[in-house]
């Protein structure tokens, strides 16, 4: 007679998990499902475009100048550098010089815009992981750059700030000087984020070694910015292929060197500090004359396709846009989205983790949604 | 702003054939109802691609390129400093492995994947590869041409980066990517009809009636542009 094997007390199966589209820490409008072995992820599928609304279509049925605030809507916490990205790429199409000026200022806006991104990922990733007092302290901080932005241009989160050939406005007077006020002010607060994180028993111990990605993966899997530098490729356009004023300004790229979730926040943390520094150069080195090129009154590019990239807050977006010169609105016009190139790395990141890790990992690689589907 | 944006899109075709179409005479001040325009712009028909000029010295490893792959290399283009290198699809795969590969390319970074649609052309998508080389600092863009339901080579293979980028190219225009790990619909849901970013998909409105004519369709919108431009 056959002697049966004991049943296992516990069925011991792998479990299928929907993480989103509707989660608080999924910025948005993401869905994971999530292949789990106990608490392990064994396998995950990101499931992205809850929030296509088909901008790249509506570009090339818009002006060249009407583009420039559907740009505001993909990044919509980095507005700016999105404004700067697609005004260069025209620029470029149509071979316009930008005066000396409106580079400087643009550059100011960028890097503000850097910092106050990076002040509200540093927010939402260390709220995530459980440090509620971040938050609140980053986003005090924060609120001063909107403020900034809206005494610049009247608003705070969409900013519509350059146009093809330079800038709308010229900055108001005295602006300049709170600039700078910032800058001192800022530069004391860093010290308080770091004090709460940098050497929290806590905070290291949900960041170390988890996702760890070495550098020539990173490359391979296309991810960029902040996410790309963290595994230790000194990768950022800003050096690289200077644009704006950036050539002009001395500033270091920081790398991490493990590659991790711990790597990627010291990272942009020193990012802050460089930042704040080319700011306070630029502020200081702001030359006299025109805010706004020669641009013909009616913008149709000659016909021709480029690529160009900036360095937004969450890594290189790249704009390739195709003229057939003859109509006053791009015939394809494509963005290459930083949030959505190391969004695609996360399968790979979170792979072997816990669960609890998928929401530090979002939080880690900086995503926004409306960039991430267009 | 929805008022503007209204008149300008083309909510049926009898609509926008209406006064703002027909009337492309600069020099007449009033409106005359005039049966046609004389010569409807076709649509474009591709783009220019334009030679390297004389002065522009072209970098080695396009040098290098056309000697390990000469019968490859369809024409190498120029166009405000960006280099681009037209290739034949059947090629695509070596070339791709070999811009990766040679010490003198090394273009590792796979910035972009997109397409281009230029529906008269019988091969009417241009499939681009934007690349970058952490090493060197370089770019250079290859570009196919591929019609409707030619099989593409998926580059996965040589980038991973590509995977999401195929997948969304896949999505919005319909390029038959082969040999993709992971051939989904990304963007769009998956029970979605149609590639919306082709020319021929129209922005909005009775999608249906569109479709029967794309070709129509796409006059229709050179003719309003003409028109605005006057």
């Amino acid at each position: 007679m056959k002697i049966e094997a004991p049943s296992p007390m516990f069925e011991t199966s792998e479990l299928v998990l929907n993480m989103g589209p509707q989660h608080p820490s999924t910025h948005g409008v993401l869905r994971i499902v999530l292949r789990l072995d106990g608490e392990r992820v064994v396998d995950a599928d990101v499931v992205i475009g809850y929030l296509h609304r088909g901008i790249e279509k509506l570009c090339e049925n818009r002006d060249w100048t009407q583009i420039i605030l559907l740009t505001d809507r993909m990044d919509y916490v980095a507005a700016a550098s999105s404004n700067l990205g697609y005004c260069e790429t025209v620029e470029k199409l149509m071979s316009v010089e930008v005066p000396r000026r409106a580079r400087y200022i643009r550059t100011i806006l960028g890097e503000l815009q850097r910092i106050a991104s990076h002040c509200l990922w540093l927010g939402t990733h260390a709220m995530d992981i459980g440090a509620m007092t971040v938050f609140l302290y980053a986003f005090r901080e924060r609120e001063l750059i909107l403020d900034l932005f809206e005494e610049y241009c009247g608003a705070r989160l969409t900013y519509n700030a350059t146009r093809i050939g330079g800038l709308p406005l010229d900055i108001p007077p005295g602006w300049d000087k709170k600039v700078r006020e910032f800058c001192d002010i800022m530069d004391s607060k860093l010290g308080e984020y770091e004090t709460l994180l940098t050497h929290n028993r806590i905070w290291l111990g949900r960041t170390k070694g988890i996702g760890v990605i070495d550098g020539p993966e990173a490359i391979a899997m296309g991810l960029c910015g902040p996410t790309l530098r963290g595994s230790g490729v000194p990768r950022d356009v800003r050096k690289d292929e200077p644009y704006a004023a950036y050539d002009e300004f001395d500033f270091d790229v920081p790398i991490g060197t493990e590659g991790d979730t711990y790597d990627r926040y010291l990272v942009r943390t020193e990012e802050f500090r460089q930042s704040l520094r080319i700011i306070r150069q630029a502020v200081d080195g702001i030359p006299e004359g025109p805010i706004v090129g020669k641009v013909p009154r009616l913008i149709k590019p000659p016909a021709g396709e480029t690529y160009h990239a900036v360095e937004s807050p969450k890594g290189e977006i790249g704009f390739f846009i195709a003229s057939d010169g003859r109509s006053t609105n791009p015939y394809r016009f494509r963005v290459r989205p930083p949030s959505f190139c190391n969004l695609q790395g996360l399968r790979r990141l979170i792979r072997g983790h816990l669960v609890a890790d998928v929401v530090a990992l979002i939080g880690s690689i900086d995503i926004v949604l409306g960039e991430v589907d267009r | 702003m929805s008022d503007e944006s209204k008149s300008e899109k083309p909510a049926s075709p009898p609509a926008s054939v209406g006064p703002q179409g027909v009337s492309p005479a600069p020099a007449t001040s009033t409106p005359k109802p005039a049966p046609k325009p004389k010569a409807p712009p076709a649509a474009p028909t591709g783009p220019a691609d334009p030679a390297p000029p004389e002065d522009v010295s072209e970098p080695d490893f396009l040098t290098q390129l056309r000697v390990a792959h000469g019968p490859a290399v369809e024409k190498v283009s120029y166009w405000v400093g960006d280099w681009s290198v037209i290739v034949s699809l059947s090629s695509l795969l070596d070339v791709a492995t070999y811009l990766r590969d040679a010490p003198d390319a090394a273009f590792d970074y796979c910035s972009d994947v997109t397409a281009t649609d230029w529906p008269p052309r019988e091969q009417r998508f241009d499939v681009i590869y934007c690349l970058y080389s952490t090493r060197y600092r370089h770019r250079v863009r290859i570009k196919v041409h591929a019609a409707e339901d030619e099989p593409v080579p998926s580059v996965t293979d040589i980038w991973p980066a590509a995977n999401w980028l195929e997948r969304e190219v896949y999505d919005l225009f319909g390029v038959n990517f082969v040999g993709h790990p992971d051939r989904r619909r990304l963007l769009m849901p998956d029970e979605w009809q149609g590639h919306p970013q082709r020319k021929d998909y129209p922005l909005e409105g009775p999608g249906e009636l569109l479709m029967e004519n794309p070709q129509d369709w796409l006059r229709l919108r050179n003719i309003r542009d003409e028109a605005e431009i006057e």
